[in-house]
């Protein structure tokens, strides 16, 4: 049965709505470590995003010079000095495996350290910030100018233009430098800014500068808090050891004013550090209140650390109150215990193997990978053939594959059925016994390939039967197996 | 509906809603994630004003585009035929031999070859040309009417007995029914022609008996040895392959009706390019001279 429970007002939040609201977040500026590995990260990040594409890399004449290249219309990816076809894409199978693993070691040792750090939602989000606070002020001042009631006047009309359109300006770079990865960046930067550019890099241009306008201007931390599942599968996998930003309750509880705590340490009593100034709540770029504890919403970049630290410096406390901590040493210097870092543990170093392992099987694959290969497709229909000297045929399509940034030859022979003759259809070499094919640089050559062997000395049904291509230059070797099928 | 009623635990309202007692905690979504929903919806009515949505008993809605997959797909044919049609040019252009010469025209080649092969050719002599009684394999070294590319596209061009002016000529005569020979005759003559590619003979049979008979009907066409003439796609004897089969019974079948396989004549129905490219997909199977 329902019960009907009287409710005040003033109790709920949001009384029936199936909206929540938006709190909208001021981040104050702060000053401080983790403020400035958090710039040094993002310049660092930036960086690497923006130049890459003009990083050249020389490949021999007649192959792309662009160090990291996705280069689409020929199905081709390069990177410095790894080349990939498209049956290759294994290996960023392999890449995205340690991708996990390694993030799954670092929230094993510090927490969020991705989503705090290296997100590019965080970093963006960062920058456009920073955008924000040098043009409309800190944040009591953002918070005035967005609660004012006053008719817009033109000074203010003219910050937030200002705010807007370098927040455009940034994200329209960050589009523009994605396109550059898909094609020669310094021609494409030529016929981008002549208009000349193909159609569909216009629009690359404009979703990129949309979603990174919309998700670093407006989403934000909502990013964090309702679309992305790593902060869920992060809650799943953390463990009691891992080092969280952690509002260390032992030291700060009870919360008190500075001139109340003085007055009781002055007795010899004791009392808590937190001194309820609100200053890591005001730094959040979430706008959560890390007191509360671990939470979902926290993406743990370690601002509100800086901004404790700074209060704490002035009021003559020791820092820290904030840290990177867990509740074993809360509970263990509650206890008079001194604190214990247990980094190196069963889940690291499995999570560390683990990316040694995969990275060693991706670097063996890489260093070992055949630069020249074959596969060979048996006709199926009909799939042997008699001749008019009571021979039998088979006929083959052979796909060979050259990898290298040069034209090659290659020799061709089968092994397996006894007096098996070769015969390449379209070759007229000198050497019809052996036949020589040319096989074109970075490509495939595909060829019909008949094989003919007397039907007396193969009385098997079905013979295995092995084609190989040796490089006559390099020595090279590939092959394929099949079968030489009797009728 | 239940009312809603405030949670102690968690200081949040429930929806209302009751499961054996089990409460659902309200816990609301932002109103933007809701305003994204609620435009995917208006989006979709978006689609069935301007595509084709509904259907109705002997039609549907056509959508304000007027968009067709099916005039989408003449589009997409008609700008196929202009690229091929660049590419056949070439195709046309170039000469029997150099085709095979050439990869890229090769490659050309065998696959609108194949295409063609599979629409036209492959009722009779199967999808891959193997053939069937009657109808020859293409994969093989035997020819009836000669396997060079002009000879290939001669037979293409113009079919065998198809009643066309330049078709090729000459039909087996049918030795039995037309009182040439007579039943026991024809016996021993089938037991000759076996001898010729070494298959076994029956018991008793005379082939001095079988030579004379043989030379005075059968070599005119096919030759003293039996190799066959192409000429007058006579086959050849003396080898491994056979049309109809070799048992003895075949034989006798065949000398006592005769054969004359027909295949009709393409020119005309192909255009030239693709009788080339046909050629030379034959060719290519292996079994080309």
């Amino acid at each position: 049965m329902n019960k009907i429970v009287q409710i005040n007002s003033d109790q709920v939040e949001d009384v029936g709505s199936l909206y929540a609201a938006r709190k909208k977040v001021y981040p104050q500026s702060v000053f401080g470590t983790f403020r400035r590995i958090k710039w040094s990260l993002m310049a660092f990040c930036l960086s690497v995003y923006y130049l890459l594409p003009f990083v050249r890399w020389n490949r021999g004449l007649g192959a792309p010079d662009q160090a990291v290249l996705i280069d689409l219309p020929n199905s081709r990816f390069y990177f410095f000095f790894i080349e990939l076809w498209p049956q290759e894409v294994y290996y960023f199978t392999g890449l995205l495996i340690i991708a996990a693993l390694t993030l799954f070691l670092m929230n094993a040792v510090g927490g969020r350290i991705w989503c705090g750090y290296l997100c590019p939602q965080t970093v963006w989000t960062d920058l456009f910030y920073a955008v924000e606070r040098l043009i409309e002020g800190d944040r009591r001042e953002r918070m005035r100018k967005a609660a004012s009631a006053d008719p817009l006047k033109l000074e203010r009309i003219s910050e937030i233009m200002l705010k807007h359109s370098i927040w455009l300006l940034i994200a329209w770079w960050t589009g523009g430098a994605w396109v550059l990865y898909f094609t020669d960046a310094p021609t494409l930067m030529k016929e981008l800014v002549t208009f000349q550019a193909p159609a569909i890099a216009y629009i690359w241009i404009a979703i990129l500068t949309a979603t990174t306008y919309l998700l670093a201007g407006f989403m934000r931390e909502q990013v964090c808090v309702y679309m992305c599942p790593w902060p869920r599968i992060q809650a799943a996998l953390t463990d009691e050891w891992a080092l969280n930003v952690t509002y260390r309750y032992d030291r700060g509880e009870k919360r008190r004013s500075v001139k109340k705590a003085n007055e009781l340490r002055a007795l010899g009593l004791p009392a808590g550090d937190c001194v309820n100034c609100y200053q890591c709540v005001a730094a959040c770029p979430t706008g959560i209140d890390i007191r509360n504890g671990p939470q979902i919403d926290c993406i743990q970049c370690g601002l509100c650390i800086d901004a404790c630290d700074n209060v704490m410096k002035k009021i003559g406390r020791p820092t820290r109150l904030i840290g990177y901590d867990n509740d074993i040493n809360i509970q263990r210097r509650m206890a008079g215990k001194p604190p214990i870092y247990g980094i190196v543990r069963p889940r690291t170093i499995i999570y560390t193997a683990l990316i040694a392992l995969v990275g060693g099987i991706m670097l063996y694959a890489l260093l070992t990978r055949s630069l020249l290969d074959i596969n060979v497709l048996h006709d199926r229909n009909p799939v042997a053939v008699k001749l008019s000297d009571g021979s039998i045929r088979n006929a083959y399509t052979v796909r060979f594959l050259n990898k290298r940034g040069f034209d090659r030859v290659v020799t061709i022979d089968v092994d397996g059925p006894p007096d098996a003759v070769l015969h390449v259809v379209g070759d007229d070499s000198i050497t019809p016994d052996r036949p020589m094919v040319v096989l074109g640089r970075d490509s495939t050559t595909e060829l019909r390939v008949l094989v003919t062997a007397p039907s007396e000395k193969n009385s098997e049904r079905s013979i295995p039967i092995k084609f190989r291509i040796t490089d006559i230059g390099l020595g090279e070797v590939a092959s394929a197996i099949d079968n030489f099928v009797l009728p | 509906m239940a009312e809603s009623e405030l949670d102690k635990v968690s200081g949040k309202t429930t929806t209302g809603h009751q499961w054996d007692g089990i409460k659902e905690l309200n816990t609301p979504l932002p109103r933007w994630w809701l305003i994204t929903f609620y435009a995917t919806i208006l989006w979709a009515i978006g689609y069935w004003v301007v595509y084709p949505a509904w259907p109705l008993l002997w039609s549907y809605t056509r959508g304000a585009l007027n968009y067709s997959t099916r005039a989408a797909v003449a589009v997409e044919l008609a700008n196929l035929q202009k690229i091929r049609g660049d590419k056949m040019i070439a195709l046309g252009a170039a000469s029997l031999a150099d085709i095979e010469k050439d990869p890229a025209l090769l490659a050309l080649a065998r696959a609108r070859g194949k295409a063609a092969f599979g629409d036209n050719c492959a009722p009779c002599h199967g999808s891959g040309g193997a053939g069937a009684k009657g109808y020859p394999n293409l994969n093989d070294d035997d020819w009836l009417w000669g396997g060079s590319l002009d000879q290939i596209v001669q037979t293409i061009q113009f079919g065998a007995r198809s009643g066309h002016t330049k078709t090729h000529e000459g039909a087996m005569l049918a030795f039995g029914k037309d009182g040439i020979l007579k039943p026991d005759e024809i016996g021993t003559v089938a037991n000759y022609v076996r001898s010729l590619s070494g298959l076994s003979t029956r018991q008793g049979y005379d082939g001095a008996a079988g030579a004379k008979i043989f030379v005075e009907n059968c070599t005119s066409c096919h030759g003293e040895a039996g190799k066959g003439n192409q000429e007058l796609g006579a086959p050849n004897l003396s080898d491994k392959i056979w049309l109809y089969g070799s048992d003895e019974a075949t034989l006798i079948e065949t000398i006592t009706i005769g054969r004359a396989g027909v295949m009709p004549a393409w020119v005309g129905r192909l255009d030239p390019s693709t009788i080339k490219a046909l050629a030379v997909y034959v060719h290519t199977l292996g079994g080309g001279k």
